[in-house]
């Protein structure tokens, strides 16, 4: 029985978990992957103590600093469900295996958000891509779609135009990206912005056609060819398995107070999972720091 | 027993670099393409591998698209 489990390892998870280890409890670090969302972002320019890091280099240090400290650690799983038990929580991964633990920190952060239309989950690598960095190149001279209105969308399609035959840049909602950014995209030739139009479905058998889209002002729906479907609609937390016992706000967010405690005792969560405001790598990694020094207090409490 | 990885790759891809330091932490040895400038290499994974995103790795008859760790883990046997 583990004194301590922490879910992701992410800035907050990590941080956590070295906190846990100066406090000498019993933890284990269970994580999908060791970074998080850091590993996607190139450069870092406000993560004090370096002017410039990029991403995935500022989580290798992250890593060096856990494995300095006796913890248990168990990568490329992840927690599929964590229930409560008389004497704490009960851990359960995706190679099925549990472990049990008096207290349990949530730190697992959040995804690319994805449409939830038809097509989307059979076609994902098969021209629907959510990681524009990743794939743009694949889809030179191609006619491609970028579903999104935010910067991040804006950033793909501006890549895109330089490469593909033809851009539709399609948003819910009026741009809400930085004025710079919508002027250099909406300037291109090969740019069609389609604004206020939903993705209704993204058709194709084993690689991506054509998506029907729908005007949300006159209600037309129409099909557009393409080979490559760019989403780029935000970010949701990874909170699916804790659903059914801790409190969520609207986003899907799992609700803390300023002590890291969720409406569980003895359960705390740290980082972009959490309705913290202000997504960043020095607040998740401050709120990691923070919910492990709660853990340790609680435990304490427990014990005497 | 040598068995033959081919990991194709773009060069701003975090998951391709996840995915070699995976492979290189391992001992398991194995050849890249960058899909940006080897042409060839681009229609090979997108018409054999039938695959369109990186990191496609294939080895035997395996085509694993993305980098998942567990995934990978286990198609190779570590």
């Amino acid at each position: 029985m583990y004194e301590l489990i922490i879910i992701g390892a992410g800035p907050a998870g990590m941080t956590a978990a070295v906190y846990a280890a100066r406090k000498k409890l019993n933890a284990l670090l269970i994580s999908s992957d060791i970074g998080g969302q850091v590993l996607w972002t190139a450069g870092v320019e406000n993560y004090m103590g370096y002017q410039l890091i990029e991403g995935p280099e500022l989580m290798r240090k992250f890593e060096e600093q856990v494995k300095q400290f006796p913890i248990d650690t168990k990568t490329g799983e992840q927690v599929i469900n964590l229930a409560q038990t008389n004497e704490g929580f009960e851990v359960r991964t995706t190679k099925n295996e549990s472990s049990q633990t008096r207290a349990a920190i949530i730190a697992t952060g959040k995804r690319p958000r994805q449409l939830n239309i038809p097509g989307e989950e059979k076609l994902r690598g098969k021209g629907i891509t959510y990681c524009a960095i990743c794939d743009g190149p694949l889809f030179a001279g191609e006619n491609v779609a970028i579903i999104g209105g935010g910067n991040s969308a804006l950033e793909a399609a501006d890549d895109m135009v330089k490469i593909a035959e033809h851009v539709y840049l399609i948003s819910l909602t009026p741009f809400t990206g930085d004025q710079i950014l919508i002027d250099k995209v909406t300037d291109a030739s090969n740019m069609t912005v389609l604004l206020e139009h939903e993705v209704l479905e993204v058709e194709g058998e084993s690689r991506v056609k054509r998506i029907k889209i729908r005007d949300l002002k006159n209600k037309l729906e129409k099909k557009l060819d393409v080979g490559g479907v760019f989403i780029e609609i935000g970010l949701s937390p990874n909170s699916d398995p804790f659903k059914e016992i801790v409190k969520f706000n609207r986003l899907g967010e799992i609700e803390v107070n300023c002590a890291n405690e969720t409406s569980v005792p003895g359960l705390f969560a740290a980082g972009d999972v959490t309705n913290v405001p202000e997504k960043q790598i020095v607040v998740a990694a401050g709120e990691g720091a923070k919910a492990a020094l709660q853990a340790h207090r609680y435990l304490q409490r427990l014990s005497r | 027993m040598a068995r033959k990885v081919k990991i194709y790759t773009t060069p701003n891809c975090p998951y391709c670099k996840m995915a070699k330091k995976f492979l290189a932490d391992n001992g398991i040895e194995y050849q890249e393409f960058n899909i940006v400038e080897d042409k060839a290499a681009r229609e090979e994974m997108k018409n054999r591998c039938n695959s369109l995103a990186v990191p496609t790795i294939c080895f035997n008859s395996e085509v694993l698209t993305g980098f998942n760790e567990a995934e990978l883990r286990e198609k190779l046997g570590l």
